[in-house]
This record gives structure tokens, C-alpha cells and sequence, in this order.
């Protein structure tokens, strides 16, 4: 192990190749994400940005490549799938809270079933992350009764009850109306000057360029263009251009 | 013979349509429990498990009860296995329900949106805690008015065990008629009391698809 010279990523693709059918969603897709960094991957519709995404948490199995998480080989068959996605948090579009349970039970259900901690430490566990993403008032509400940005923070608050070692963010505000985006943002930021390793697909280019430490641009399925936040300023490939050339950069 | 109406008739008729509430529960019961392994076993991540229980429901959905029953009672008496008429009767109702009620609820599992499974699955949970904690006690809410509605046609097909000899409500409504030559009468009351059976379940089934909806996945989000 040389850990120490070069520290292992906690995330890493190398060659990932995937197709759905005849379509080639990936195609030789490579990046790396250490500890406590911040990765927003932008692109297109299409250009592949949530299938890789995807890949990490194994929502979708690989063609081709390596992918290492946490130090498990996620691409090959007898990965531990449970093992995996207790290290890795993800949140998705439209949130996914259990509509039958109320918030507080939706973030005690897994580190009740899968970690078999005592009711009365999940509870307490649901109000510290509750309190992380400003909702502690809202511990006995049922999804329903909360506003999209509410639900995504809720959603946030119960990935993070399972400490993972990673958070996934699918375009996680692509589903609010802007006013809404910005308490859930807010609450990514926060977790992000925590130190938590994140990776996000994300289409909010001004939050990009304000708190990744780097960027992944998706074209076709490649990456196309990497590099610190700088690139969305600066962009070298005429593609990138025209792509935040498009509106996408508002700050 | 001859003869008219009286209260021993109708204790008579009581009787039978006593039975005809007992051989629903049995229906309902037994073909619950084999329908719910039917629905787990039609979506089961094993293929072969699949289709055989595609094949059962398939076999089930067409063929006519009434055959069922027949097979049950004298095929069964052919190849020497004597069944008394309510274990034949039972037992072709429990395989003719679990057919239709594990399709209801195949459908019902099914249609708990799928985030909902991806969510589960990204929290660590085991697949059978995926389903027992995420995904049935959401199928639950969306099988209930089907499943009750449901009943009301079991109620109905106990009539058909009257032909193997089981002495249910229909088959007390023969016997009767029988020996008072009166169908018109008999058979009315047989309907009536068929109909209040069955009225307050569809009166149930209706409300409780009215008050569908909430607590349930905003459709707009699934």
C-alpha cells in the first residue's frame, strides 16, 4: 500500500464503458474523487452525467472498466452490494422519501434494519441530522406534508443518518422551482465546508463553479474537459464554450 | 310434498348461506395465503419461479371454476382420492382466488413506484426489507379496494360448489324449491340474500377507492 505517498481515492473510474442497447452511454469514462473532495459533473442531457453517476452506487452495471469505491471493485459480480451502499449516500431527483412513514421514521429505517442500532439512539441520531439541514421541527410530519426543498433536505438528513463515507447527488434540485433550490444548496454547502466527499451531477453551474474543487464536463460520453472550477470561466474546448456559453453560467 | 314457505325453510336457507359466508373465508383465506406467494413468486429475481407462476395464473385464469370443481371433486374421486364435497370445494376455490388475487397483487407491488425500490436499495436495505418495510406497506394501501371488490366475486362463485353436493346457499335454495315447486319465491329470496352479501363490500370497495390517494406517492413525483 503507499497510502501515505499518494493517498488511495475514495472514489475512482478508469475506462468505465456502458451501453443501453446500441447506445453507447459511456464510453471510456476516467476520473478520481480523494477525501473530502467536492466533484460536480455538468453536461448535457444525455451526455452521460447521471448513468456515471449511477455506476458508483452500481444502480447500473458496467459493460466495461473499473470502478473502485471505498476500495471495492464495483464493477466486478460478487460485490457487496449492502457493504457498498452503506459507505455511499445518494440522493435523487425527486427525493424518494417512504410516503407511508413519517420523517424521523424514514432516516431510523435503515440504521434500525441495516446497522441494528437501538430505537432510542436512532431517534436521537434522526434529530442531529434533522437539525443539519434545518428541519428538527418536522420530525414526526409526513412527506407529503412538506414542500419539495423540504423533502430533498429530509432526503439529505436520511442518507446522511447512515455516515457514508460519500454522497451521491443526482441532480438533486432539478425538481424545485428556484426559490426552493437554494435552502437545499445551502444545506449541500454546509456539508461540503464539513468535509464530506461528495460527487453531484449537477446543472446549477454558478453552485458548481462556488463549491466543487473540480469538474467533470460530459460530452457523448466522455469526459470531455476537467479540471478545477476555474474551467466554467475559462473553458478550453469549444464544446465547454458553447456550453456555458448557453446561459447555463448564471451566478 | 308440496306445501308452503315456512320458518323451517328459511332456517333452512339460513343455514346455507351460513355456509356460503364459511366457504367464502375459506376462499378468502386459503387463496390469500397462496395468492401472496403467488405475487412474490411473479416477480421473483428467479426466472424459472416467474414462469411458473405465470403458468399457474394463466392455466387458473382460463379455465371456468365450475371445472375446477368438477376436477376436484369427481377427478380426483377417478384416480381414487375420495374428497368430502367442502374439501373439494375449498380446495378449487383457494386455487381459482390465489390466481386472481396474485395478479391483483403482482399489480399492486408493482405499481409502488420505482424510486421507491432505488431508494430502499440505496440505504442498504435487504431485499426483503425493501419489501416488507418500503414496498408492501405501500402495495398494501393500493390493493385494498381491488382485494375487496374481489370478494364480492368469491361470494358469488361459492355458488357454483352446489354442483359437487356442498349444501351452501344455492344448493339449500335447490332443496327447498324441491319440495315446495315454488322457484319464483325461492330463488328471489336466494338473490336477495345473495345481494346483501355482497352490496356492503361494494359499498366498502367504492369508498375505500374514494379515499385512495392521500398518503400516497405524489404521482407527479414518481
Amino acid at each position: 500500500m503507499q497510502q501515505t505517498a499518494s493517498p488511495t481515492p475514495i472514489v475512482s473510474l478508469r475506462d468505465v464503458q456502458k451501453s443501453f442497447g446500441s447506445l453507447k452511454v459511456l464510453d471510456g469514462v476516467s476520473f478520481a474523487v480523494e477525501r473530502g473532495e467536492v466533484l460536480a459533473i455538468i453536461g448535457r442531457s444525455g451526455s452521460g452525467k447521471s448513468t456515471a453517476l449511477r455506476c458508483i452506487d452500481r444502480f447500473e452495471k458496467v459493460d466495461g472498466g473499473e470502478i473502485i469505491v471505498c476500495g471495492r471493485r464495483v464493477d466486478l459480480p460478487d460485490i457487496d452490494l449492502r457493504a457498498l451502499r452503506q459507505d455511499v449516500g445518494i440522493v435523487f431527483q425527486s427525493y424518494n422519501l417512504f410516503p407511508h412513514l413519517t420523517i424521523e421514521q424514514n432516516i431510523t429505517l435503515a440504521p434500525c434494519s441495516v446497522k441494528r442500532m437501538g430505537l432510542s439512539e436512532a431517534k436521537a441520531l434522526a434529530r442531529k441530522v434533522l437539525a443539519q439541514v434545518g428541519l428538527e421541527e418536522k420530525v414526526h410530519a409526513y412527506p407529503e406534508q412538506l414542500s419539495g426543498g423540504q423533502q430533498q433536505r429530509a432526503a439529505i438528513a436520511r442518507s446522511l443518518a447512515m455516515q457514508p463515507k460519500v454522497m451521491l447527488f443526482d441532480e438533486v434540485t432539478s425538481a424545485l422551482d428556484p426559490e426552493l433550490t437554494g435552502e437545499v444548496l445551502k444545506v449541500i454547502e454546509q456539508l461540503a465546508a464539513d468535509g464530506m466527499t461528495m460527487v453531484m451531477v449537477t446543472h446549477e453551474m454558478g453552485f458548481a463553479r462556488s463549491i466543487a474543487d473540480r469538474i467533470v464536463f460530459m460530452h457523448r460520453g466522455k469526459v470531455h474537459e476537467t479540471g478545477p472550477a476555474s474551467i466554467l470561466t475559462a473553458p478550453t474546448t469549444p464544446e465547454l464554450v458553447q456550453f456555458v456559453g448557453t446561459g447555463n453560467l448564471k451566478s | 310434498m308440496g306445501g308452503h314457505l315456512n320458518i323451517n325453510h328459511l332456517l333452512f336457507l339460513g343455514h346455507g348461506a351460513l355456509w356460503t359466508i364459511g366457504l367464502s373465508l375459506i376462499a378468502l383465506v386459503g387463496g390469500a395465503a397462496v395468492g401472496f406467494v403467488i405475487a412474490l413468486a411473479r416477480i421473483s429475481p428467479l426466472k424459472s419461479v416467474r414462469l411458473l407462476s405465470a403458468a399457474y395464473v394463466q392455466i387458473v385464469q382460463g379455465t371456468p371454476l365450475l371445472v375446477i370443481l368438477f376436477l376436484g371433486y369427481f377427478g380426483l374421486a377417478a384416480i381414487g382420492l375420495q374428497t368430502s364435497p367442502l374439501v373439494a370445494a375449498g380446495a378449487s376455490l383457494t386455487i381459482y382466488v390465489a390466481a386472481y388475487l396474485g395478479e391483483i397483487w403482482r399489480g399492486s407491488i408493482q405499481s409502488v413506484p420505482k424510486p421507491q425500490w432505488e431508494a430502499a436499495e440505496g440505504l442498504a436495505l435487504s431485499r426483503t426489507q425493501r419489501m416488507m418495510k418500503v414496498i408492501l406497506p405501500q402495495a398494501v394501501r393500493i390493493a385494498t379496494p381491488p382485494t375487496v371488490g374481489f370478494m364480492v366475486q368469491i361470494i358469488k362463485n361459492t355458488s357454483l360448489a352446489s354442483v359437487v353436493g356442498f349444501v351452501e346457499l344455492m344448493r339449500s335454495g335447490q332443496i327447498v324449491n324441491n319440495s315446495l315447486f315454488e322457484p319464483f319465491v325461492v330463488y328471489a329470496i336466494i338473490a336477495a340474500v345473495y345481494f346483501a352479501m355482497c352490496y356492503p363490500l361494494s359499498l366498502f370497495s367504492q369508498k375505500l377507492e374514494r379515499r385512495m390517494g392521500r398518503g400516497s406517492v405524489n404521482p407527479a413525483l414518481a
